[in-house]
């Protein structure tokens, strides 16, 4: 099962230049989280601050009880074999096949013998699509080919915690939806935690447990699903449905006289570039390709959310209850009012009839 | 206004890419000459780092033996056609020099500790670094910038041991090796510029060797080669490793290396010569 990790006050910057200050969340254990954000808030700093590729001034990255931001190399290296990373453009190594690419982790961590290494690495290239490419170079195929070895490589040491950078990117919206597939069956399959950091909204709406926004170095927030994808806060919402009536601008800042110029082009009837409301709602969450063991992960975060149920927003709540079948209904409410069963740390145990 | 002009509707780029790329790990530089004593101060932990990993298990073996032989095939050549020519200015030099004083006959015992001495530790080290430290350099700042090394690191493996470790003891390895074959080289180059453009004659030449050289003279030399080949290699290193982001840091960090080996080169010559002097008394003092 995939392990927690804890984000407590985490503030990185470069220079003079602050990228986000006092970042606090969970990543629930075997769940699948997506960090939402703007072009450049960071996103790719916060992964790789996860993994102590970058050390963040203040905070703290708890990974199984090691502070990833202030434990020595040594110890760094140890916890990183937890992880397995998907880089932006697979980041692979350019003088080695995709085969070699892929064995590479197998042949420095294992004593595996070469037919077995075999075994593993063509099962994994082609759990991603890439059977039959093994013996050409990165240099030779696609941006979105790499992708997809960058994340067979970072699959065969069967990680516990799997992040993945931007893994829609210079992706087709159809390889999108596949490789979203592929991570919700992985989820399935090795209830690894995942975190996905993109900005693309098909990922958002339909694969994770969890979701988090980072907007002008601040985290906008991080809950279950349903929480920011009901959420009014203007970001949001104007991330949500893509349009340009909002606090988000080209530039990294928006001032207040182009924010009213806008919204009078708008009312001119001038398009806001957005996809509208109707694109808003709770998508249902992809389920993992029949055949494949259910997701853990559903049930347990079922318990926690209900648990932090009367602390979520209104709209939020109504989502969650409304994505319950019956047989969720008969095991939480059980005849009683909801936020006295919420309260319980395992309210199906003693409460059934 | 600038604000209508900023709001001017129209398709805007996507902002696509990289979703920091303005955000640069730079550390802020207050006082002036902070930031060069931070490289310093890098430099030399990554030469000690180099060094400790150097025993470190698994050694990578093979890694060494491919960079042993790629800084070995690009430099024996330059090394070689450098070192004909500069045996024979030596030579050249010196023995007009000493036919003023009617002591022709002490130009090979002249050029041959001008050449072991000094010459070709310089000649092999300049080659190092030029050609073998500039693609150490450009190879692994390449690396750097595609995420190779991030992605290694997040692997688990330790970029030092695997790349870094294998290619400086290759340069060191190579340098050492290469200074004999430039000493020989280097020398016979004197001797048939001596013998057949000078008109000296071949034995007056061969007998005076010993003159002034003595065997100290070959270990310094070879001492001076190995620390200038590790020099060379951890300065590649450490601009491969640092470089700017962008391909365009990368080819600025390869300048950088080639022209900061060549300065360090010339500088640690001449306190190692004044050292070596020093402890060693010239023959027949």
């Amino acid at each position: 099962m995939g392990i927690e990790v804890v984000v407590e006050g985490l503030t990185k910057s470069f220079g003079r230049q602050n990228v986000w200050r006092d970042v606090s969340l969970t990543l629930p254990a075997g769940e699948v989280s997506v960090m939402l954000g703007p072009s450049g808030t960071g996103k790719t700093v916060f992964l790789k601050s996860l993994v102590g590729l970058l050390r963040p001034e203040r905070g703290r990255v708890l990974v199984d009880g090691i502070d990833t931001v202030s434990c020595s190399e040594r110890r760094l290296y140890q916890v990183r074999r937890r992880f397995g990373v998907m880089f932006q453009d697979g980041a692979l190594f350019g003088s080695l096949s995709l085969f070699d690419n892929v064995a590479f982790p197998l042949r420095e961590h294992t004593r595996l013998r070469e037919h077995e290494i075999r075994d593993i690495v063509l099962e994994k290239m082609e759990m991603v699509g890439l059977g039959g490419e093994e013996a050409k170079l990165p240099g030779e195929i696609s941006g979105g080919m790499r992708k997809r070895a960058g994340l067979a490589r970072a699959l065969v040491l069967d990680p516990q915690i799997i992040l993945c950078d931007e893994p829609d990117s210079g992706l087709d919206p159809v390889r999108t939806a596949y490789l979203s597939q592929l991570l919700i069956d992985l989820n399935a399959e090795i209830d690894a935690t995942i975190l996905i950091v993109t900005h693309n909204i098909q990922i958002a709406s339909t694969v994770p447990d969890n979701i988090g926004m980072l907007f002008r170095g601040d985290l906008v927030g991080f809950g279950p699903r349903e929480v920011l994808l009901t959420s009014e806060q203007p970001v949001v919402s104007q991330f949500l449905e893509g349009r340009r009536i909002g606090p988000i601008g080209m530039s990294e800042e928006k001032d207040v006289a182009t924010m009213a110029l806008e919204q009078a082009h708008v009312e001119a009837g001038h398009h806001d570039g957005g996809t509208g409301t109707q694109s808003r709602g709770i998508m249902p969450q992809l389920d993992p390709t029949p055949g494949l063991p259910v997701r853990e992960a559903v049930q347990r975060r079922k318990d926690r959310v209900m648990t932090i149920l009367h602390t979520l927003p209104a709209r939020a709540q109504q989502a969650i209850m409304a994505s319950f079948s019956e047989a969720d209904r008969a095991r939480y409410l059980a005849g009683a009012p909801a936020a006295a069963e919420a309260a319980g740390p395992h309210p199906g145990a003693g409460t059934r009839p | 206004m600038t604000a209508e002009q900023r709001a001017v509707p129209g398709p805007p780029p996507a902002p696509s890419g990289p979703s920091a790329p303005a955000l640069e790990p730079l550390a802020p530089l207050t006082v002036p000459g902070l930031g060069a004593l931070r490289q310093i101060g890098q430099f030399f932990a990554l030469a000690i780092t180099v060094l400790r990993m150097t025993f470190k298990r698994p050694f990578q073996f093979r890694e060494f033996v491919e960079q042993f032989w790629f800084i070995a095939s690009v430099t024996i050549l330059p090394t070689a056609l450098i070192s004909i020519p500069f045996g024979a200015v030596i030579a050249l030099q010196v023995g007009s020099l000493l036919q003023q004083f009617s002591a022709q006959s002490f130009t090979g015992a002249g050029s041959v500790v001008a050449v072991v001495q000094q010459a070709s530790p310089l000649i092999v080290s300049l080659t190092i670094a030029g050609a073998g430290g500039s693609a150490i350099c450009a190879d692994l700042g390449a690396r750097k910038i595609r995420e190779e090394l991030d992605a290694m690191q997040v692997m688990g493996v330790s970029p030092i041991q695997r790349l870094v470790v294998p290619r400086v003891l290759a340069a060191t390895c190579v340098a050492v090796l290469l200074n004999g074959l430039t000493s020989v080289v280097g020398v016979l180059g004197g001797y048939f510029l001596n013998v057949y453009v000078q008109h000296g004659t071949p034995g007056a030449y061969l007998s005076s060797f010993a003159a002034l050289a003595q065997l100290p003279d070959l270990y310094i030399s070879e001492i001076k080669a190995l620390i200038f080949g590790f020099l060379a290699g951890v300065i590649a290193a450490h601009r491969g490793l640092n470089p700017r982001p962008g391909p365009k840091g990368v080819g600025d960090a390869v300048n950088e290396s080639v022209v900061i080996a060549f300065l360090m080169l010339f500088i640690v010559n001449v306190v190692l010569t004044a050292i070596y002097l020093q402890v060693v008394p010239a023959k027949g003092a």
